[in-house]
Parts: structure tokens; C-alpha cells; sequence
């Protein structure tokens, strides 16, 4: 019944998305501007970029919440449809910056929803209950006690959604995306609101999933999250891409800097200032990775 | 104002310390005169309350209790055995398992509202106090001296919320409001139930059937009710009587138990609801039954709508409209267009057939609305099919509904040579024509209740409830929103056209004006979105319950007449500020206060 090509690792090297020339356009206002992007199998991806810079707008897009007014989207080599159920039939699964759960469903009800596009039985099967129903009910619900077993939920299942923990609350969307076999995972703000505790639970969450063989897309605003789990960073500014590679290129790029804090006045701040803060953030970048597990302030956003 | 409100303030700090009553009684006092009091309208219930018979249901009798007289009876039963309870005596514990205080309080309310009504009622209709035998008397003091005992009982306070000095005078006087309810809600309130051990099978069975007994006697008083003020009493005691056994614990405990055997339960309400007619000795009831039956099935179909899939549909009443239209048109009726006489399974087919047509032809274009729009359009197609079924008349379009006359004279059905016109007599009773309907009508019922609960605990009722919940979401996690939804309008049409096929026959005749969207006679969109509301969206004996109550309450109450409406509006309103859930939530708001009561253990076994 299920299809289980997803699931399956695929080679390294095999393109899982590849959008190309992706823009959006709201009336006047471009919000996403001819942005390529790429996620290779097996590879997380990360996705930064200050605020309004219309990271979101390209996951909807990515996603079949808006259709891109020019440029394409491929997930495996075909193009996608510009639904978005259709989307996560074909294998892209996401969750939302602002958590979106079925607040009045149980946890394992949520992880239910999520088995719908791998399942098939409709109006008729329910009502006449046969021993075909009772089968796929039964495989529905032991994949969605293997996933709440995976995120550590397994014993809340019977809760309602919404009184989770916030933090619990964001695994279940993740659980409840992985529900659909995703061949992509796409993580809005995965950590947003969390300690530094549960956003170090989070990574390795992350690093399990890709694990399993999914590839995933990653926004956020925690650079050390970031550059602790992604293999490649693509920085989005003012709805474009501003550059693409691993930690370094992008913790090393000027722009990068520039757009996060603000461009230099003419003139004003010196080469020498500049240097300065500079090695100061080397410095704080350094201090940061040795006192990794000290609680770090700048990480609360 | 602004004097008033300090000097109200000042009594209501110093009382934080010991609990005391809302009314300066000594505890031990108060509960003492409540359960004396019950006991006393108990025994005044058999005395006369009045010298004339002229008061119907004849209350001038010493030695037995009659009409109002039996519900008092009942008020203050109910008082003296909490009461009882209360003081701890054995074998009485099991009656409150969530603390006595709150049940003794609803049930004196229950013992005294019920009395001093009929005392009222009395000296009303017949014009003056004099018309009152002392039986009256003792019995209105003594239900009064069970209340002011009751009251005085002492409860937790809620710590009244500090108000800022700089607050106006209006301000403050809403501030004063605001720590008078929640010193009411408190004075009212209960422990949560103690979760009740498992008895042996056999045992919860026989609750379960007990339980249904009552229900069905409680339903079967109800509709049998004779007159206006024997129908307001049993309203008045039933929910004052209803509060106290939820606040005594038990209506949790037996729900839990209901809970455990579900299918029992459910095969057991139908047979429960199969004896109705056998406790009736002629058809005036059955018809009633019958009515409600139409009602409350039609709205279990609605609820398949509104409370899993969250469409808000003002004009399902036309699905039942369709399907009585088209099972009268091939029901060999002489205004018929079409002159055949289908067999009953496929009249029903028919029905069936022509309102799920039309539901996936209304849905099609409207379900790409979200909310109010819906809400809007719905309404809109309502009154089109109706003014549509009084234009196809022959003048102003094809003759094919007869206009405003109707499909009329539509013959009794006849299954496998059983004759549904005809009177017949099944073990000495007497089943008449329609209690046969009513049979055939709880069939139609059970159908819709197996289809609502089968579909919603499956992949498609998860989908629902996601769509309802969030449809973004729902759509991001691959479910279809709008073949979805289109899926729930046309199982809920269909099931509603199942019971117009039924309603066609029953009624002889199908006119377009029995389906509007507000009037005075329930089943119409208005009355039937308020049944699912009322009784609890999402449930199965929600709807039922609140088609019920909304069938026999302007059914019963004829004296309100042009005001059944504003009424209907007023008891509406009341109820949704004060219990929005409906009167019977749904397992995910039960979910909800059970994790609520639970949540405390958990944190001390964390911080432990």
C-alpha cells in the first residue's frame, strides 16, 4: 500500500530539490528574487538570513502554499505541483515557524494526519470496516508510535496536542512531518523560543533524521545551530541569495556580515575598526565553541 | 458609588481564613436544616397543597403525591440522600464521589425552585395566597430551610483579586461583580470525581442499564408532560437535579463506565429508545417521538458537517428537503408528476441518491469558501431550493413540485406486507401508525449513528477534524482540504435525505414551506445548527439530546406563542455564555479537564 521509495538512502550526489530562478512576487513588492537552491541527498541545508527576507516566502513556495510567479521548483528530477498536499504526496514534508499542531487532536492523532497521503482507505472502507481497514489502521498507527518513539513522545500519546510543552510541541511537528515519509524535510525556525538545552536536543534530532536518510532544509536565526548542522548555508537577503557554501565561506563573507549588521557608513567606521570587531567575533566565535555546553545568552532569540 | 463599593470591600478581606457560607448559618446548623428540609418537603408532598382540583394534576390529595407534587418529591429525595452522604453515612458514599457540598446546593436549589414554582403557580392561576392548603405552606418553608441550610455551608473563597485605587467608579463597581461570580462559582463549585475502580463486567452492565432506564423514564415524563406548568417543573428539576448529580461526581463516574463498553451502551440507548412506545397507551406520543427522532437524526448528519469537518452550513435543512421531495415523487402519490410507486428501499435509495447530488452540486463551488462566506452561500442555496420547489408549479416553470401545495396525499408505506397506516398489536400493546414510523424512523438513526461514528474514528474523521482544526496545516500534511470537504457535505446530505425519505411519509404531504431556514417548527436550519450546538459539536448523543429539548420545548410551551422564538433566542444566548461547550462535550474537551486534573501530579512528581 505505501510507497516506500523515500525512505530508501539515496546516493550521495542525487539532487532531492533543486529550485531554479524561484521569484515571488506580492503586487509591487518582490519578496523572494530569481533564488536558485539546491539540496543534494543526505545533506542538511541551511537557510539564514535577517528578518523580512522572505526565507518563509520561499519555503511556501517551495512548499505549493504560493505558486512562484516565475522559476521552478524539482523535487527528484520532476517538477512540482502547485498544491501543496500534492507537494507532500510527492515527498516534501514541512513545519511551521509559528507552531501549527491540530491543538485539539491527540499527539498520536497528529502523527495519524500525517500518515494520510501513504494511506488509502476512504468514506466506504471506514464505514464498512473491513478487515482491509482494520489492517491499515493498525500499520498507520504502529509507524506513528515508531515516530513518537523516535522524537521520546511515546508516552504522551494519548495528550492533546496542545497541552504539550512548547518544545515538545515542536517535535511533534516534526514527527508528524517525517508521518508523511518524506524524502525532504523542510524546518521553519526549528529552535525559535528554545533554551539552549532543547535546541542541543533539536541538533541531534536533526542529525538522526538525516540519518534515516532524509535530506533537510533548515531556517533559522541560531548561527551556532546553524553552522553546528548544516554541510552548506545559502544566506537570503532582501529576497535574494547573497551567497551559498559551507560555514566558513558564509561566517567569512563580508556581505554576510554587512546585511546582519548593518553596511558601514562612508568612510566612517575605519578598515582598522572594522578589524577590530572582526577579531573580536573570531574571538567570540572561538570562546563559543570551547564553552559549548555553558548556557549561551546570545543564543535565546 | 464610590462609598458603597469600599464598604463592600472591606467584609469580603477578613473572610480568606476559615471557609465559611454564603449565609452566617453555623455549618454544622446548615447542613443540618438542609437534609431536615429535605426530608420535610418529602413527607409535605404528600399532604395537599391546594383545596381545589382546579389546579391540574390534582394536588388536593393526602397520602400520595401528584403531578408538581412528584418532582418536589424527587428535589427533596435528592436533598435528604446528599444531605445523608454528606454527614458520611455508610452506604450513602458512593452518591458523592466528588464531595457532597456542592450536590447538597443544586439539590436543594432543585427541591426549592421546583416547590416555590408550584406554590407561585398556584396562587397565580387561581388568584391569590388563600388557595394555598398548609401542606403548601410546610412544604415551601421546608424546601426554604433546605436551601438557606445548604447555603450556608462552607466553601473554599477564591482570593478576591486586589483592584487598583486608581480605578474609577464604574471600574471598581465591575471589579466588585467580578469577585461576587467568582465567590458564586465557588460557592457552587466540586472536587473533581475519583476515578472509579473497575467493578466486574457484569455489574457496569447493570449500571449501564439502569442508567438508560432512567433516561428513558426521564424522556418518556417529559414528553408525556400534560400541561404548561407540570412541563416547566420537570424542566426546572431535571436541570437543577441534572447540576447536582454532575456536581455529586456521579454523571463523571457513569460516563467513565459508558466509556468502557461503548458498543453496549450504544445498542442499549436503542433499545432503550425501542420500549418508548410500549410505555405509551395511544399514538399522541409517538408522533412527538417521532418528530424528535426526524429532528435529532437530521441533526446528527449536521453534525457530521459542522462539528468533525467545521463547515458552517446554514441551509442543510434543503438536503432533507430533497430527499423528502424526491421520496414522495416516486412514492405513487396522485400530485406526483412522475406516477410510479417505488418500493421503500428504493424510494430510499432515491432520496438518498438525489440529496447527495444535490450536496456534491451546491458543495462543488462552495466549499472553496473558508468560514462566514460558507456560512453565507449555504444560506443563500437553502432558500433557493425552496423558492425553487414553489416555482416548479406549472405557471412559473415545469410543473415537477406542485408549487406551493405541495406533494400531498403521499400513502402509508407498506414493507413486506407490514401496513405502516394500519394500528397493530405486538405482545398486547398496541403500536400504532406512528410508533410503526418511529421504528423504521430509529432504524434511519441507528444508520446515521454507525455511519458518523465508524467515519469519524478513521483516516477520513482525522481528516476532518484537521481540516476543522487548521486547514494550512492539514493541506501542508498532504490531505486534499477540498475533496475532503467535499466528501463531508455529501455524506451529510445524503444521511439528511435518508430521513426526508422517512419525514415524506410521516407528514402525507411535502410543501416547500416545512424547510425555511428560522421558523417556529423545528426541523429548519436555524433550529437544526442550534440542536448540534447546543447539545455538543462533535458528539452523538449531543445533537439528539438538544433535538429533543428543542423540539418539545416550543412543542410544550404553546402558551409563549409569538415570543417561542425570542425565547428560544434568550435560552440560546444564556447557554452559550454559560456553557459553550454544549451540554454534552465532546471526548476532546473531556480529554481536556482530564489532563487539567491530572496536570498537579505530575508537576509535584517532577519537582520531587
Amino acid at each position: 500500500m505505501t510507497t516506500d521509495t523515500t525512505t530508501t538512502v539515496a546516493p550521495t550526489g542525487e539532487r532531492v530539490l533543486d529550485a531554479r530562478g524561484v521569484t515571488m512576487r506580492f503586487g509591487g513588492l518582490t519578496a523572494v528574487r530569481d533564488v536558485d537552491l539546491h539540496v543534494n541527498a543526505g545533506e542538511i541545508v541551511g537557510l539564514i538570513g535577517p528578518n523580512g527576507a522572505g526565507k518563509t516566502t520561499f519555503f511556501n513556495c517551495l512548499t505549493g502554499l504560493y505558486i512562484p510567479t516565475e522559476g521552478e521548483v524539482r523535487y527528484k528530477d520532476k517538477v512540482l505541483p502547485p498544491k501543496s498536499f500534492k507537494v507532500t504526496a510527492a515527498g516534501i514534508a514541512r513545519t511551521f515557524q509559528n507552531i501549527r499542531l491540530f491543538g485539539n487532536m491527540t499527539v498520536l492523532e497528529n502523527v495519524l494526519v500525517g500518515r494520510h497521503t501513504r494511506t488509502k482507505e476512504g468514506f466506504w472502507s471506514a464505514v464498512l470496516r473491513l478487515p482491509a481497514f482494520h489492517k491499515a489502521e493498525a500499520a498507520s498507527r504502529e509507524r506513528a508510535m515508531e515516530l513518537l518513539e523516535f522524537i521520546g513522545l511515546e508516552q504522551k500519546a494519548d495528550h492533546l496536542a496542545r497541552n504539550l510543552p512548547y518544545g515538545e510541541q515542536r517535535k511533534l511537528e516534526i514527527a508528524r512531518a517525517l508521518a508523511s515519509e518524506p524524502g525532504l524535510l523542510l524546518l521553519d525556525e526549528p529552535t525559535a523560543g528554545m533554551n539552549p538545552q532543547e535546541t542541543r536536543a533539536t541538533e541531534e534530532l536533526v542529525f538522526a533524521i538525516r540519518d534515516k536518510g532524509i535530506a533537510v532544509l533548515v531556517i533559522e536565526h541560531d548561527m551556532r545551530f546553524i553552522f553546528n548542522l548544516c554541510d552548506r548555508v545559502a544566506v537570503l537577503v532582501q529576497g535574494e541569495k547573497l551567497v551559498e557554501g559551507d560555514s566558513a565561506t558564509v561566517q567569512g563573507d563580508e556581505r554576510v556580515v554587512a546585511a546582519y549588521l548593518g553596511e558601514p557608513f562612508e568612510n566612517a567606521p575605519g578598515d582598522e575598526e572594522l578589524a577590530e570587531v572582526e577579531a573580536a567575533e573570531a574571538h567570540a566565535d572561538s570562546a563559543d565553541t570551547t564553552t559549548d555546553a555553558a548556557p549561551g545568552k546570545e543564543n535565546d532569540r | 458609588m464610590t462609598t458603597q463599593t469600599t464598604t463592600a470591600d472591606t467584609p469580603s478581606t477578613p473572610t480568606t481564613g476559615a471557609p465559611t457560607g454564603l449565609i452566617g448559618i453555623p455549618a454544622q446548623a446548615g447542613r443540618a436544616l438542609a437534609t431536615g428540609g429535605g426530608a420535610l418537603t418529602i413527607i409535605s408532598t404528600f399532604l395537599a397543597w391546594t383545596w381545589t382540583a382546579a389546579f391540574p394534576g390534582d394536588l388536593t390529595v393526602y397520602g400520595y403525591p401528584g403531578g408538581l407534587q412528584v418532582l418536589a418529591l424527587i428535589g427533596g429525595a435528592l436533598t435528604t440522600l446528599f444531605g445523608l452522604s454528606s454527614y458520611g453515612v455508610k452506604g450513602l458514599g458512593w452518591l458523592t464521589p466528588a464531595g457532597a457540598d456542592g450536590a447538597l446546593k443544586f439539590a436543594a436549589l432543585a427541591a426549592f425552585a421546583t416547590v416555590w414554582y408550584t406554590i407561585i403557580a398556584i396562587t397565580v392561576d387561581l388568584g391569590g395566597i388563600v388557595n394555598l392548603e398548609p401542606g403548601g405552606f410546610i412544604a415551601a418553608l421546608a424546601a426554604l430551610a433546605a436551601l438557606l441550610g445548604a447555603l450556608a455551608l462552607p466553601f473554599e473563597r477564591p482570593e478576591p483579586e486586589p483592584h487598583d485605587p486608581d480605578d474609577t467608579g464604574w471600574e471598581l463597581a465591575r471589579h466588585r461583580l467580578r469577585t461576587l461570580r467568582d465567590t458564586g462559582k465557588a460557592a457552587f463549585s466540586s472536587g473533581t470525581a475519583r476515578p472509579i475502580g473497575t467493578l466486574p463486567s457484569y455489574a457496569e452492565i447493570l449500571i449501564i442499564v439502569a442508567i438508560l432506564g432512567l433516561g428513558l423514564t426521564v424522556f418518556t415524563y417529559g414528553i408525556g408532560t400534560e400541561y404548561d406548568e407540570l412541563f416547566i417543573g420537570f424542566l426546572i428539576t431535571a436541570g437543577f437535579g441534572f447540576a447536582a448529580l454532575n456536581k455529586s461526581g456521579l454523571v463523571n463516574q457513569a460516563s467513565q463506565i459508558t466509556a468502557r463498553h461503548q458498543n453496549i451502551t450504544i445498542c442499549g440507548a436503542f433499545v432503550a429508545a425501542a420500549m418508548f412506545p410500549f410505555t405509551q397507551t395511544d399514538d399522541q406520543y409517538a408522533t412527538v417521538g417521532v418528530y424528535i427522532l426526524i429532528f435529532g437524526t437530521v441533526a446528527l448528519g449536521l453534525n457530521i458537517v459542522v462539528g468533525l469537518a467545521g463547515l458552517l452550513d446554514l441551509g442543510y435543512v434543503a438536503f432533507l428537503g430533497v430527499g423528502a421531495y424526491a421520496a414522495a415523487m416516486v412514492s405513487g402519490s396522485p400530485s406526483s408528476p412522475f406516477h410510479v410507486h417505488f418500493p421503500f428501499w428504493a424510494a430510499v435509495l432515491v432520496g438518498a441518491a438525489a440529496s447527495l447530488v444535490f450536496g456534491v452540486l451546491i458543495g462543488a463551488p462552495t466549499l472553496r469558501l473558508r468560514g462566514d462566506y460558507l456560512a453565507i452561500v449555504t444560506l443563500g442555496f437553502g432558500e433557493i431550493f425552496r423558492i425553487t420547489a414553489n416555482n416548479l408549479d406549472g405557471t412559473s416553470g415545469p410543473d415537477i413540485t406542485n408549487g406551493s401545495n405541495g406533494i400531498s396525499s403521499i400513502p402509508n408505506l407498506n414493507i413486506l406486507g407490514f401496513d405502516f397506516g394500519a394500528e397493530h398489536a405486538i405482545a398486547g400493546f398496541t403500536i400504532g401508525r406512528f410508533a410503526n414510523y418511529f421504528f423504521l424512523m430509529l432504524i434511519i438513526t441507528a444508520i446515521v449513528v454507525l455511519v458518523f461514528r465508524r467515519s469519524g474514528d478513521s483516516r477520513i474523521g482525522r481528516a476532518w477534524v484537521a481540516i476543522r482544526e487548521d486547514e494550512t496545516a492539514a493541506l501542508a500534511m498532504g490531505i486534499n482540504g477540498f475533496r475532503v470537504k467535499l466528501i463531508a457535505f455529501a455524506v451529510g446530505a445524503s444521511l439528511a435525505g435518508l430521513a426526508g425519505t422517512v419525514q415524506a411519509h410521516v407528514t402525507y404531504t411535502v410543501t416547500p414551506e416545512q424547510y425555511l431556514f428560522a421558523g417556529p417548527i423545528p426541523p429548519n436550519s436555524a433550529f437544526l445548527l442550534a440542536a448540534v450546538v447546543l447539545g455538543g459539536m462533535g458528539t452523538i448523543s449531543g445533537p439528539l439530546i438538544g433535538a429533543a429539548l428543542l423540539f418539545l420545548i416550543p412543542n410544550k410551551l404553546q402558551f409563549l406563542g409569538d415570543y417561542q422564538l425570542f425565547a428560544f433566542g434568550l435560552a440560546l444566548i444564556l447557554l452559550m455564555r454559560f456553557r459553550p461547550e454544549g451540554l454534552i462535550p465532546n471526548r476532546r474537551r473531556q480529554l481536556e479537564f482530564h489532563e487539567d486534573a491530572e496536570a498537579p501530579t505530575v508537576l509535584t512528581k517532577a519537582g520531587a
